[in-house]
C-alpha cells in the first residue's frame, strides 16, 4: 500500500473548487468588525507556503537552486511567524462590555471618584 | 519504509493543517471566538512546518548529496524570517496594520513564485500541465510580490504621489502579454522546441523580470485612497499562487489553503469596492483614489462653530448618542482621549454607540481594531447596516475626523464624485457636531453639506484637545452637582 499523494488534473479542480466555495461561504459569515484581522489571518493562512518551500529546498540541487529556495523558505516563514503575530495582537484587543481588562478597570475606578 | 512513514507524517499533519485552517476561520465568526481561531489555524501551521522535515527522507537522488547543506539552509531562513517578522509583528503600531499586511502578502507571493522558479530551474516539472501550472502560479506570486512591496511603499508614506503618464494602461497591457508570451517560449523551450534565440534558464528569467515589472506598474499608478482594494486583491493572488504552487508539488494543504485565502480575498475585495461605490475594474484602471475636484459654490449657507464644552454638555444630557470616528481621529492618536469621554457619558446613562463605515480607516475594519485598542468594548461598535437606521431617533451625532463617509450629497447629489457611495446617515440625528481641525476640505477635497445643516454645529480644533475640554467640561458638571 502507498501512502504517496498523486492529484492529476481533476482531482486537483474537485479540491480548488470545494476549498474555493468553502472560504467563500467561510469568510462570508465573518463580521465587519473583524476584517482588518480576518485579512491578516488569511495572510497568515497562506503562509504554509513555507511548507512547499521547505519541500523545494530539500531538493535543491545547484548553487542557484539553493539560493531561491532558501528565500522561499525565508519569505514563507516571515509570510506566517509575521501574520499570526499581528492577528493574535490584534484579536486579544476586542472585549465585550463585560470583561474589560485591567488598566482599563483601573481608569473607570478614578472617574468614579472624581 | 522510512519514505512510507514520512508519507504517513506528512499527509497526516497537511490534513490536520487543512482542517484547523477552516476551523480556525470559522471562529473568526464572532470577536468572543476569534482569538481562539487565530490560535488553532496557528497549531496547524506549526504541526505542517514540523512535518516538513519529513520530506528529507525521500529527497530526489540528485539532492541525496546536498541535504546536510539543504537543512542547515532551512534552519536558518526559518529562524531569520520567523523571528524577524515575529518581532516587527508583536512591535508595528495598529495604525500600520496595512502596510504590514501588504507586506506579509508580498512575502507569501515572493515565497510562491520562488518554488516556481526552483521547480522551472531545476527542471522538475512533469508534462505541460504542471508546467503551465507552476509558471502561472509563479506570475501571479510574482506580481503579488513587487505589487505589495509598490503597496507598502504608498501606504507606508514612502512613495507620496501616484504615478501617472499617459498611455500607461497600454504599456502595462503590453508589459502583461510579453510576461504571457514569454511563459509560452519557456513552455515551448523545455518541451524541447530548438531555435528560440535564448536558452530556458535565461527565458525563465525574462519570464519572472516581466511578471515583477507588471506588479510595480499596475500597482505605481492606484492612488492611496484605493490601496485597501488593492491589498485585498493582492491578498487573493498570493492564496491563488500558494494554491497552484500547491498542485505542483502535489500538497493539497497548500491547495486547500492557497484556494480558501483566494476565496477570502476575492469577497473581501467585492465588499471594498461596493463600499466605495466602484467596480473593481474601475479601482484597478482609472486611476481614481486622490483628489476630486472640489466643485464650490454649490452650498449656501455657513458653518456654525460652537464650544467644545457647550457640545460636550448637551451630550451628557442626551438620551441617545452615536458616534462616526473617522482615520482623523487616528491620525490626532485621540482613540483613548475619546474613549475617555464616552465612559463619562455612559456612566450618566447616556446610550453611546460607534457607528463604523466600511471604509473608514486605510483597510477594511481598522476603525474598528483602533477603537478596541483604545478599550472600546465590541458590543458598542456597530457597522453602517445594523445602525444606520438609528440616527433618525438619536439625540446626537459626534462626527470626528470623518467627512466624506457622512458627507449627504452621496444620497442626493447626482454631479457628486461620491454620488451613490453608502454613507452614515449622521444628518438625520437632532443634533450633529462635527470636530474638525479648521474649515478647510477634507482629505478627497469634496465639499460637505452636512457641515451647513441647520441641526449641525462645527468644533473646530485638534481631535484630541477637543475632546480633552469636553471630558473637563463633563467633570465640571459632576463636581458641580456635588
Amino acid at each position: 500500500m502507498s501512502f504517496a499523494i498523486i492529484m492529476t488534473g481533476f482531482v486537483a479542480l474537485y479540491i480548488f473548487v470545494l476549498a474555493g466555495f468553502a472560504g467563500w461561504v467561510i469568510i462570508g459569515n465573518v463580521p465587519a468588525i473583524l476584517h482588518t484581522p480576518l485579512m491578516s489571518g488569511s495572510n497568515f493562512v497562506h503562509g504554509i507556503v513555507v511548507v512547499g518551500g521547505l519541500y523545494a529546498l530539500f531538493n535543491a540541487v545547484t548553487p542557484q537552486e539553493q539560493t531561491i529556495g532558501f528565500f522561499a523558505v525565508l519569505l514563507g516563514a516571515g509570510n506566517a511567524a509575521g501574520g499570526y503575530a499581528v492577528t493574535d495582537r490584534m484579536l486579544a484587543m476586542f472585549k465585550s462590555s463585560d470583561a474589560k481588562p485591567a488598566h482599563h478597570r483601573a481608569s473607570v475606578h478614578t472617574i468614579k471618584k472624581g | 519504509m522510512l519514505v512510507t512513514i514520512s508519507q504517513i507524517v506528512i499527509g497526516t499533519a497537511d490534513l490536520a493543517a487543512a482542517f484547523l485552517f477552516l476551523f480556525g476561520l470559522q471562529r473568526m465568526s464572532s470577536p468572543a471566538t476569534a482569538p481562539s481561531g487565530i490560535r488553532v489555524a496557528g497549531l496547524g501551521m506549526v504541526a505542517a512546518v514540523l512535518a516538513s522535515f519529513f520530506y528529507l527522507a525521500s529527497v530526489s537522488p540528485a539532492a541525496q548529496p546536498h541535504v546536510m547543506v539543504n537543512l542547515a539552509l532551512a534552519l536558518v531562513a526559518l529562524a531569520i524570517g520567523g523571528a524577524g517578522a515575529w518581532f516587527v509583528g508583536r512591535r508595528v503600531a495598529m495604525t500600520a496594520m496595512p502596510q504590514m499586511v501588504a507586506i506579509y502578502n508580498g512575502m507569501g507571493g515572493g515565497a510562491a513564485g520562488s518554488i516556481a522558479a526552483v521547480e522551472l530551474f531545476g527542471g522538475h516539472t512533469q508534462g505541460a500541465t504542471q508546467l503551465v501550472v507552476t509558471l502561472l502560479g509563479g506570475l501571479i506570486g510574482a506580481i503579488s510580490l513587487s505589487g505589495s512591496v509598490i503597496a507598502w511603499a504608498k501606504l507606508d508614506g514612502v512613495l507620496k504621489v501616484p504615478l501617472r503618464v499617459r498611455g500607461q494602461q497600454y504599456v502595462n497591457g503590453a508589459v502583461f502579454l510579453a510576461a504571457i508570451a514569454v511563459a509560452g517560449l519557456v513552455v515551448a523551450s523545455v518541451l524541447g522546441v530548438d531555435g528560440l534565440l535564448l536558452t530556458t534558464p535565461q527565458w525563465i528569467w525574462v519570464f519572472f523580470a516581466c511578471a515583477l515589472l507588471f506588479g510595480v506598474l499596475m500597482t505605481l499608478p492606484i492612488g492611496g485612497a484605493d490601496m485597501p482594494v488593492v491589498i485585498s486583491i493582492y491578498n487573493a493572488f498570493t492564496g491563488l499562487a500558494v494554491g497552484l504552487e500547491g498542485f505542483v508539488l502535489q500538497n493539497p494543504a497548500l491547495m486547500i489553503a492557497g484556494m480558501v485565502v483566494g476565496a477570502a480575498g476575492l469577497l473581501l475585495t467585492v465588499i471594498m469596492a461596493k463600499a466605495m461605490n466602484r467596480s473593481i475594474a474601475n479601482v484597478l484602471f482609472t486611476n481614481f483614489g486622490t483628489v476630486a475636484k472640489a466643485r464650490p459654490g454649490a452650498i449656501t449657507g455657513t458653518e456654525r462653530p460652537t464650544d467644545a464644552s457647550d457640545a460636550a454638555i448637551k451630550m451628557r444630557y442626551a438620551g441617545k448618542v452615536i458616534i462616526v470616528p473617522g482615520y482623523g481621529l487616528a491620525a490626532a492618536h485621540a482613540q483613548q482621549k475619546l474613549f475617555e469621554f464616552v465612559k463619562l457619558l455612559v456612566a450618566a446613562k447616556v446610550m453611546v454607540r460607534f457607528a463604523i463605515h466600511p471604509v473608514a480607516g486605510r483597510m477594511p475594519g481598522q476603525m474598528d481594531v483602533l477603537l478596541a485598542e483604545a478599550g472600546v468594548p465590541y458590543d458598542m461598535i456597530f457597522q453602517l447596516d445594523d445602525i444606520n437606521d438609528d440616527f433618525a431617533s438619536t439625540d446626537v451625532a459626534l462626527v470626528i475626523g470623518a467627512n466624506d463617509v457622512v458627507n449627504p450629497a452621496a444620497r442626493s447629489d447626482k454631479a457628486s464624485p461620491i454620488y451613490g457611495m453608502p454613507i452614515l446617515n449622521a444628518d438625520k440625528a437632532a443634533q450633529v457636531y462635527v470636530i474638525k481641525r479648521g474649515q478647510g476640505k477634507g482629505y478627497s477635497g469634496i465639499v460637505n453639506a452636512l457641515f451647513y445643516a441647520p441641526n449641525c454645529n462645527m468644533v473646530y480644533g485638534d481631535a484630541q484637545a477637543v475632546l480633552v475640554q469636553m471630558i473637563e467640561a463633563i467633570r465640571g458638571l459632576g463636581a458641580a452637582a456635588a
